[in-house]
């Protein structure tokens, strides 16, 4: 196999050099009475050639979202991507390396971060932001440990049920064993958080919103801050789309205690739903209780600058159980993927690609209500998703243009009562005028057929 | 590290297993000796408690970190605190470069300082270790 | 003597935001072919910071970048219990095709048919390889591994009607196991490995309880060495009802040598991107899957993977499962290139182990008289040395790690695990020539011989990097983390 190096004659000179006649005699550490029974039952290496044709044939099974016929986000989307992006992100100086725990041949990676860490930051309107955390949901579960710790003399958190509810799935999943308890506040008939409901909520360290919410809808941060200030309580707001920051201003800018979600919109492509991206920010005198990796700017030995990691002694290694987190390995990688995305973005682009998303779906919306739906949540603000009641008899539809590799839309009522034949659409600026009008003919004929 | 002989240990003051050090008397300051900050090494972060809280002798009361290590301090003395070194909070680094005076850490009133010992002790101590 | 006199061309490059100017971009802005929307004034804001710059100026903004690190394409890199080897480039270009790349994670089963085939055919090999039962392929790095075979451990107890309170978890355990215990609950009770560096019988037997839920061994463990006595120790924990947890970062040195069920491991969870070769990426991302005994897939994450027939289908249907641990299902493209990587070696992966460990065993032995060896027995993939030879001179471990940056090696992991004072762990990996471990050993005892000749070499190493030692007090007592 030619990932291995070595030669018989090498293997020959190294067994004489430690003591031992035959290769299996190198496991002389295990007993034999615990050596494995049978071989692995595996199959011969297969060649480089035949591998791609095996993967291109799986490849194949799929409906990509590049076809421009999936009208799907609910966290995860499709943005157009730079090519210098993959480009850059493969030089193999970025992704063979180990986490940089020798600094002097890491400067790249660190300053990387360092400055992801800056447009993470300025993006949410926040003070700082860590290293990364593995997705939105992850790093929403640890938010809200996170104001567990701050917040010591309580043992609830406030969630909104207008959050994605897989985010949702993953906090309660690391609630589970804990002594704390989640408490969902619901959502109104506008498709917003009805903040009035927590009010009668007591004993909570946060209140946890998404905005956009899973709706598609922009959140009152204005209140939700006003009204967590009035509960004594962490205003915690999290995200799956990043990109409506160009455009709506983030949760930061109202005064969220900790901002965290998804990155994946920041130039990583969707990859069935990972690697992604857990963006983590917090106000700065929250540091010393966030998770995660920090990178922070220095001096070397002879006063030029350069980056470390640091505040560490939060951090697994090092205080172990009484750790602000167990993560160790990030997302390393995407997030400097972010941060290329992002430094190709500029001010200016991030601003006009927002729009476009805006005007897209605001387009797609009018021209789907025109075919007969109806909006579910009317007159609120939407970024680039929107949720539609389908005219009646529509799930047979759905199907059939599912066949046709068309999905339109993401079915609502497996996550919500009362959501039969509500869908929610995305359209990013990745999609043509023609393909959205491809996506109307195509419902057009099938209604029509039906 | 310093050597046993380099070490810093005033007269006047009572010390700890832990190396921690207490002034004498009905309120006083209490921090952690020469030998414990040798030890940690760079002081970058000091966690203190707050004026009001109470502890019993050998309680943990504060946390000390270096770039790579995190120790806790006990607390030398029985009592309620009254004063905290607040200069810490930005200059850590008192603590190694004057843990006596300026590096003091909190004000205890004492309601019991039992077993600690004075610098002949503590010294033995060290010099077992 | 070998040259230490390895520098190139390094080009300085400023932070982003002291280079660009406002009215460059580096990205395409797609036709606008739609009306304009009005968005609600009161939401919209100007915009954050980010510099402008133009395409040209990033991309040689990142290479120069690039240029300041060190990966496993520049060098050996034997960090211990990292287990870099190389990273085929083929898993690269699979991963990259584009009906896996561009793939929603919520499609209709019958739109992603081709995903869903690679995690089922991955989670048997897996299987295959471990002698475990299922596997779930969601945790996104080795220590959400932990936490979800915690989370394992919690339900099991919940099911049998009484939760337990603590975990066993020895001296010589990663990091990692004790704050994810804690994360899930669980009390860590510390276990001390005797003095020939593995764990015995005896000292679990005091310790284990019926309020103990299990015990979280690395095996072989951080130091190198395999547990003889795991299957006594499991089936003591096993007699008080309790789990038997195996961290499995160092499955590089055992497969097909052992199988981990045969020696009573009840939940695994292995590090794609160690033993399967997946980039590691300066940081990650890497992939946790967690493979179980059969007794335990009811509690495994959802949704899990079935094929029905000749289709693959989503269920989630498991009332008893511990629920999610990633918004979908884990990071995937970590996935595709471990699947390529088992294609590329089949049952090759036996040999794969006995190269990693007859490369280590090969340093353990020619380094021995130079550097102090606290254990000394058979090693598995990696082995453990001190400073101990050179306290006397006082140059310590990193001295040595930051002097071998200057021969063009990546140092060994430092000062772990902590029950070896000075620890210079070595892990060499399979991927290694003869020829690179020859130099590697050369480079090191002239290193030694340094430390007693001229110590200040030492002192004073990197002398090649882009910058020299760095200020790590100052960053952590004046904190900037943002430019």
């Amino acid at each position: 196999m030619h990932y291995i190096p070595h030669t018989k004659e090498d293997v020959e000179k190294m067994l004489a050099s430690i003591g031992v006649k035959t290769e299996d005699e190198v496991f002389a550490g295990i007993p034999s009475s615990l050596r494995r029974k049978s071989p692995l039952n595996l199959h011969e290496p297969m060649s480089e050639w035949k591998i791609i044709d095996r993967l291109k044939s799986i490849s194949s099974e799929m409906t990509p979202s590049s076809e421009k016929t999936v009208f799907m986000g609910a966290g995860s989307y499709l943005h157009n991507i730079p090519s210098v992006v993959p480009y850059l992100v493969s030089r193999s100086e970025f992704t063979t390396a180990y986490t940089p725990y020798q600094p002097e041949v890491s400067q790249g990676t660190l300053q990387a971060i360092y400055e992801y860490q800056t447009f993470t930051a300025n993006l949410l309107g926040m003070d700082i932001a860590n290293a990364s955390m593995y997705d939105g949901a992850t790093a929403l579960a640890e938010a809200l440990l996170m104001s567990l710790r701050i917040k010591k003399k309580t043992s609830k958190v406030a969630v909104s049920k207008a959050v994605n509810p897989y985010y949702l799935k993953v906090v309660e999943a690391y609630f589970e064993p804990t002594e704390f308890e989640l408490v969902y506040i619901p959502f109104d008939e506008n498709g917003k958080t009805d903040i009035s409901k927590i009010e009668n909520t007591d004993d909570i360290a946060a209140f946890a919103v998404q905005s956009p919410n899973f709706f598609g809808i922009i959140e009152e941060n204005e209140n939700i801050s006003k009204a967590c200030e009035d509960k004594g309580c962490l205003f915690v707001s999290c995200f799956s789309e990043p990109f409506a920051f160009g455009l709506y201003k983030p949760a930061g800018l109202y005064g969220a205690d900790i901002v965290c979600g998804e990155g994946q919109s920041m130039g990583i492509p969707q990859s069935f739903g990972g690697p992604g991206l857990g963006m983590f920010c917090a106000k700065e005198k929250y540091m010393r209780q966030m998770p995660g990796r920090l990178c922070g700017q220095t001096l070397d030995k002879d006063g030029k600058r350069g980056f470390v990691l640091t505040i560490s002694t939060r951090e697994q290694h090092i205080r172990r159980e009484k750790a602000t987190s167990n993560i160790c390995s990030n997302q390393g990688l995407c997030a400097l993927t972010s941060a290329v995305f992002m430094s190709c973005l500029g001010k200016t682009g991030l601003k006009q690609i927002a729009e476009i998303n805006f005007n897209n779906a605001s387009w797609l919306k009018k021209k789907l209500v025109e075919l007969g739906f109806e909006e579910r949540f009317k007159g609120s603000s939407i970024f680039n998703e929107f949720v539609l009641k389908a005219p009646d008899g529509f799930e047979k539809v759905w199907k059939k243009l599912s066949e046709k590799k068309i999905v339109c839309g993401l079915p609502l009522d497996k996550f919500y009562e009362g959501f039969e034949n509500n869908y929610l659409f995305c359209v990013t600026e990745a999609f043509s005028k023609e393909n959205m009008e491809n996506l109307l003919e195509n419902i057009k004929k099938e209604v029509s057929n039906d | 590290m310093k050597e046993i002989n380099e070490l810093n240990l005033p007269e006047n003051f009572l010390y700890t297993e832990q190396h921690e050090w207490a002034e004498k008397g009905d309120v006083v300051k209490v921090g952690v000796t020469d030998y414990a900050q040798d030890q940690l090494g760079d002081i970058v972060f000091v966690e203190l408690p707050e004026v009001g809280d109470s502890f019993e002798k050998g309680d943990e009361c504060a946390t000390l970190e270096s770039v790579k290590a995190v120790s806790e301090m006990y607390c030398p003395v029985s009592g309620e605190v009254v004063e905290i070194n607040e200069a810490l909070e930005d200059e850590p680094g008192l603590i190694n470069e004057d843990p006596y005076e300026k590096g003091w850490m909190f004000k205890v009133k004492v309601t019991s300082a039992d077993g600690l010992m004075d610098k002949a002790a503590y010294l033995e101590m060290l010099k077992g270790a | 003597m070998i040259n230490d006199k390895l520098t190139g061309l390094v080009l300085d490059e400023p932070l982003l935001w002291e280079k660009g100017s406002r009215g460059r971009i580096g990205i395409s802005i797609p036709e606008a072919e739609v009306e304009k929307a009005k968005p609600d004034k009161d939401l919209v804001w100007e915009g954050p910071d980010f510099p402008e710059l133009s395409e040209v100026d990033v991309v040689r903004h990142f290479t120069r970048l690039s240029t300041w690190n060190f990966g496993v394409d520049t060098g050996m890199y034997p960090l211990g219990s990292c287990t870099m080897k190389y990273n085929p480039k083929l898993n690269e270009k699979t991963a990259s095709m584009e009906g896996f790349i561009s793939s929603h994670p919520l499609l209709p089963d019958n739109l992603c048919q081709g995903t869903l085939k690679l995690m089922y055919e991955l989670q048997e090999l897996l299987c295959e390889i471990t002698g475990l039962d299922a596997f779930t392929l969601q945790p996104a790095a080795g220590a959400q591994g932990e936490l979800c075979g915690m989370l394992v451990f919690n339900a099991f107890h919940k099911k049998n009607g009484k939760r337990r309170k603590k975990i066993i978890i020895p001296d010589t355990a990663h990091g990692t196991n004790p704050a994810s215990c804690a994360l899930c609950g669980f009390e860590p009770v510390g276990l001390n490995s005797g003095a020939d560096g593995i764990l015995h019988p005896d000292a679990v037997r005091e310790i284990m309880d019926e309020d103990t839920a299990g015990i979280m061994i690395t095996n072989p463990n951080t130091l190198g060495l395999f547990e003889e006595n795991i299957k006594e120790i499991a089936e003591i924990v096993h007699e008080k009802g309790g789990l038997v947890y195996c961290d499995g970062a160092n499955m590089n040195a055992i497969m097909g040598a052992v199988s981990m069920r045969e020696i009573g491991v009840d939940v695994i969870h292995l590090n794609l991107h160690k033993t399967f070769s997946t980039p590691h990426g300066g940081g990650g991302p890497g992939a946790g899957p967690v493979g179980v005994i059969k007794e335990l897939e009811e509690f495994l994450p959802v949704p899990r993977v079935e094929k029905n027939g000749d289709k693959f289908i989503l269920n989630s249907d498991f009332p008893l499962s511990i629920g999610k641990l990633h918004a979908f299902h884990g990071n995937y493209g970590v996935l595709i290139k471990a699947y390529t990587y088992i294609l590329s070696m089949g049952k090759d992966l036996f040999d794969v182990s006995t190269k990693a460990v007859l490369n280590a065993n090969y340093i353990k032995e020619n380094l021995k008289d130079v550097f102090h060896l606290p254990y000394d027995r058979p090693c598995m993939h990696e082995c453990v040395f001190t400073d101990e030879n050179f306290e006397e001179y006082k140059v310590s471990t990193l001295d040595i790690a930051k002097r071998l940056l200057d021969f063009g090696f990546h140092p060994p992991t430092i000062y772990f695990p902590l029950v070896v004072h000075g620890a210079i762990m070595i892990e060499p990996t399979e991927s290694e020539s003869k020829e690179e471990i020859d130099r590697f050993i050369e480079v090191m005892k002239q290193i030694a011989r340094e430390a007693k000749e001229n110590p200040d070499i030492l002192h004073n190493a990197p002398a090649n990097a882009k910058v020299k030692r760095l200020d790590e007090t100052l960053a952590a007592r004046k904190p900037k983390l943002k430019g």
